[in-house]
């Protein structure tokens, strides 16, 4: 079993922070890795990238949005309660390297995967730009910690509501502009990602992007997580998750992300209503 | 193993009860249903008591078979089934899952003029006796050692070393990195095949002795192995299974539908998806199924497609019927169950829609060539034979690699040019200090029974390590 000792609820409640006692994951994880977690005994397997380790306190963070009935099961849970399993760290660990000049793009909450890896660029000694960018202000999240992981940050909302008033691929483009970017690293929904580096390929900026296909084991022996990358299949939980943004095929990715639609849409209103009933 | 034969054989063996086929094709429940006593003593009671039993050489672990059968017919069922143990640490999945034909009942002298003794409903039959009227009684265990064993994987093999150590006095810790224990046992072989209630029951046995067991351990990720030698244990035995899947590398394979068996079996027997939504994971429900491939995974996928409401289920297979490396009883199984079977036919491409979404598939028609390495007749494709057919799920189930998660993270353990780890063929011994290895992950995908047999081998071995320290 694994404690949940904080839990925060940020973006209008959409999307929740839990920090879980996992002391054998914690001491092992790197940025960009993430963990396999399932609620109870019935539940399914989630994979999700984590937000943060502390080693001495033997925790991990996860933030995730709450999109179906997986996800609104892991909200239902108080601190005190406990997730049955958790697996990890799985995946590979992001390469860092000391290159110069990085922009780090984040959208939703691919900020919160973004923002270990951030902090762990500019560790290394790149100078950081970071882009964040959200539908709405009240939709934000982690505004004050990327401020801390990057030297600069900038922030988008797709209404104006705060900050620069557009995508974060404008804002990218601008820097991109500035020139003597050596690397981008985007972290979001997929057709932001996709965004991204089509404009970072016109650029010939190499681009790390964090995939996020639906998975099981996250042991490589499923190939449920398989995407194509530079024509190749790769199994995302082994071989990545992180891959070359200019080889993968994401309108593949949205598809096979989309499989289970119906079934989730299902589950997820039979649990609402039965929820709501109680 | 045919359990109905067109002509009647004198002296037939009794045949095990089993649920109807129409019924059982939309069931999860298990498919045969056990000997009465009555029937065990019939069946018994065929056994000649060879002086010289063939069927022993056929048995990968030298079953003691006209000896348990003997006490059978004495009605000593409690001592039947400690012989058994004797050489079977799970003689209630061996008795469901051996290929019998292939093994001890293949030479059975029986079998030259009639039917073989059904050694494997017999197996099963004490085992079934021992689990709802035995005491419950554990084995004697040997005084502490004080040494600390690490078995790394729950399959067959993992628990067999572990239930070895354990009564030899050593101190067993089971890492497993599924939620659950149990391998293929309980992610890959469906319930109607073998109940999970039974292999929960094996691993809650090992529990009473004191094993220890840590699931959602990934060994090469949550902790490696020399972590564990730093940790204080003593030896390691790795029986991580072969569980990487092949695919076919054919266009197309990436669209929605399209599943290793690997996937869609977990999905259905670990995560329980066939009770969705009762239960959270969904799973794929085909109305055109198509399944690659023909040994037992394909069987258990097919089969399990069946149950889960599909209006058609293939088998598709290069090669003829006679390479089919299924069970014959799984192939009986099937087609009673309205699995057809496409024999010489390969896939060459799989088609989709513009969502992504499989439709169906191009397939070539084969023929049989010349042997190939394998000494099993190449096929061959016959020119212009292209057909279509439709499907909007296809399991893949043509075989499994070495996974490399473990063995990747640890360097100094020799492994062969497939990615297995290299070992002592009697021993187990690997070339990491104080390193053992059985089952799949040294042979590629092979049996529960020579598993199990490579982690009794592999137990003697660490025992002796362990004792005198070689
Ligand atoms: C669907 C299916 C049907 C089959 N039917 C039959 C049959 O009818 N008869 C028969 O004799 N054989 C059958 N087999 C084959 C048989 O199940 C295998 O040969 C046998 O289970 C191998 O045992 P094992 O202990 O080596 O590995 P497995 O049973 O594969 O167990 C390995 C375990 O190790 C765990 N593991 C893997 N990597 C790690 C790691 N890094 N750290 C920790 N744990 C890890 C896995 O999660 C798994 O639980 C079937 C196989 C499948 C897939
Ligand atoms: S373990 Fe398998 S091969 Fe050996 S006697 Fe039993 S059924 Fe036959
Ligand atoms: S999640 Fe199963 S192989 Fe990646």
């Amino acid at each position: 079993m694994f404690k949940i000792v904080r839990r925060e609820e940020m973006a209008e409640g959409t999307v929740i922070l839990n920090e879980i006692e996992a002391p054998l994951i914690a001491k092992k994880a790197k940025p960009g890795q993430f963990v396999i977690l399932k609620a109870d005994e019935d539940g399914e397997r989630i994979p999700l990238t984590m937000a943060e380790t502390d080693k001495d306190k033997g925790t991990i963070t996860i933030i995730y949005m709450v999109v179906g009935k997986s996800t609104a099961l892991f909200r239902d849970l108080k601190v005190g309660d406990s997730f049955q399993d958790v697996i990890g760290p799985l995946g590979k660990a992001t390469h860092l390297e000391k290159r110069g000049k990085v922009i780090c793009v984040g959208g939703g909450t691919g900020v919160a995967v973004l923002h270990p890896i951030t902090r762990a660029m500019k560790e290394v000694g790149n100078e950081v730009v970071c882009i964040i960018g959200a539908r709405t202000k009240d939709l934000l999240i982690l505004e004050e910690q990327m401020k801390n992981a990057s030297h600069d940050l900038r922030v988008c909302t797709d209404d104006g509501s705060y900050g620069h008033h557009g995508f974060v691929t404008d804002v990218m483009k601008e820097v991109l502009e500035e020139g003597d970017v050596k690397e981008v690293v985007a972290i979001g929904p997929v057709p932001m990602m996709k965004a991204v580096t089509n404009i970072t390929k016109e650029y010939n900026v190499p681009t790390l992007v964090s995939l996020n296909p639906i998975m099981v084991d996250g042991t490589g022996m499923c190939g449920g997580c398989r995407v194509s990358v530079g024509g190749e299949t790769k199994f995302a939980c082994v071989d990545g998750p992180e891959f070359d943004g200019h080889k993968v095929d994401f309108d593949e990715l949205m598809l096979r992300l989309n499989a289970y639609l119906e079934d989730e849409k299902k589950c997820h209103e039979e649990y609402c209503t039965i929820r709501d009933a109680q | 193993m045919a359990e109905k034969s067109a002509k009647p054989v004198k002296n037939p063996r009794i045949a095990m009860p089993e649920q109807d086929p129409q019924v059982r094709a939309r069931n999860f429940l298990e498919v045969p249903t056990g000997y009465t006593n009555k029937m065990a003593q019939e069946e018994a009671a065929r056994c000649l008591q060879c002086k010289k039993p063939a069927c022993v050489n056929g048995c990968p672990v030298g079953v003691d078979i006209p000896g348990f059968i003997d006490l059978i017919s004495k009605g000593d069922i409690t001592a039947a089934i400690r012989n058994l143990w004797s050489k079977n640490a799970l003689p209630a999945v061996c008795g469901r899952v051996c290929p019998q034909e292939i093994q001890c009942e293949g030479l059975c002298i029986l079998g030259k003029k009639g039917e073989p003794v059904a050694i494997g409903n017999l197996e099963r039959y004490c085992a079934d006796w021992e689990r709802e009227n035995g005491t419950g009684e554990l084995p004697p265990k040997a005084a502490s050692t004080g040494k600390k064993v690490a078995v790394v994987g729950s399959g067959p093999s993992g628990l067999t070393v572990a239930g070895d150590l354990i009564v030899k006095g050593h101190d067993v810790t089971i890492f497993e990195a599924f939620h659950k224990a149990g391998g293929v046992l309980v992610y890959g072989i469906p319930e109607f095949r073998l109940p999970k209630a039974i292999v929960a029951q094996e691993i809650n046995f090992l529990e009473r002795l004191g094993c220890k067991l840590e699931c959602n351990a990934v060994v090469g990720r949550t902790v490696s192995v020399d972590e564990l030698f730093e940790q204080g244990f003593d030896a390691v035995y790795i029986g991580v299974g072969a569980g990487l899947p092949r695919f076919m590398n054919i266009p197309g394979e990436n669209l929605v539908g399209i599943l290793s068996a690997n996937e869609y079996l977990t999905r259905a027997n670990l995560m329980k998806a066939y009770k969705f939504p009762d239960v959270d994971t969904p799973i794929p429900i085909g109305k055109n199924v198509v399944v690659l491939g023909a040994g037992n995974v394909a069987m258990d996928a097919a089969r399990t497609a069946m149950r889960l409401g599909a209006e058609s289920v293939k088998i598709v297979y290069r090669r003829s019927r006679e390479e089919m490396p299924a069970r014959a009883a799984e192939i009986h199984h099937a087609e009673e169950e309205g699995i057809d079977m496409f024999l010489l036919t390969n896939p060459t491409k799989y088609l989709g829609n513009e969502k992504g979404r499989l439709t169906g598939m191009v397939c070539l028609q084969m023929e049989l060539g010349e042997p190939d390495d394998s000494g099993r007749r190449r096929p061959v494709p016959i020119e212009g034979s292209e057909f279509e057919m439709d499907c909007d799920l296809c399991i893949v189930a043509v075989g499994s690699g070495a996974n490399p998660l473990l063995t990747s993270e640890t360097p100094d353990m020799k492994l062969n040019k497939w990615g297995y780890v290299h070992t002592d063929e009697k021993t187990g011994k690997t070339t990491k200090k104080a390193v053992w290895a059985g089952g799949d992950i040294v042979t590629g995908a092979a049996t529960v029974i020579l598993a199990m047999g490579a982690g009794r081998e592999a137990a003697n071995s660490m025992h002796d390590y362990l004792n005198l320290g070689w």
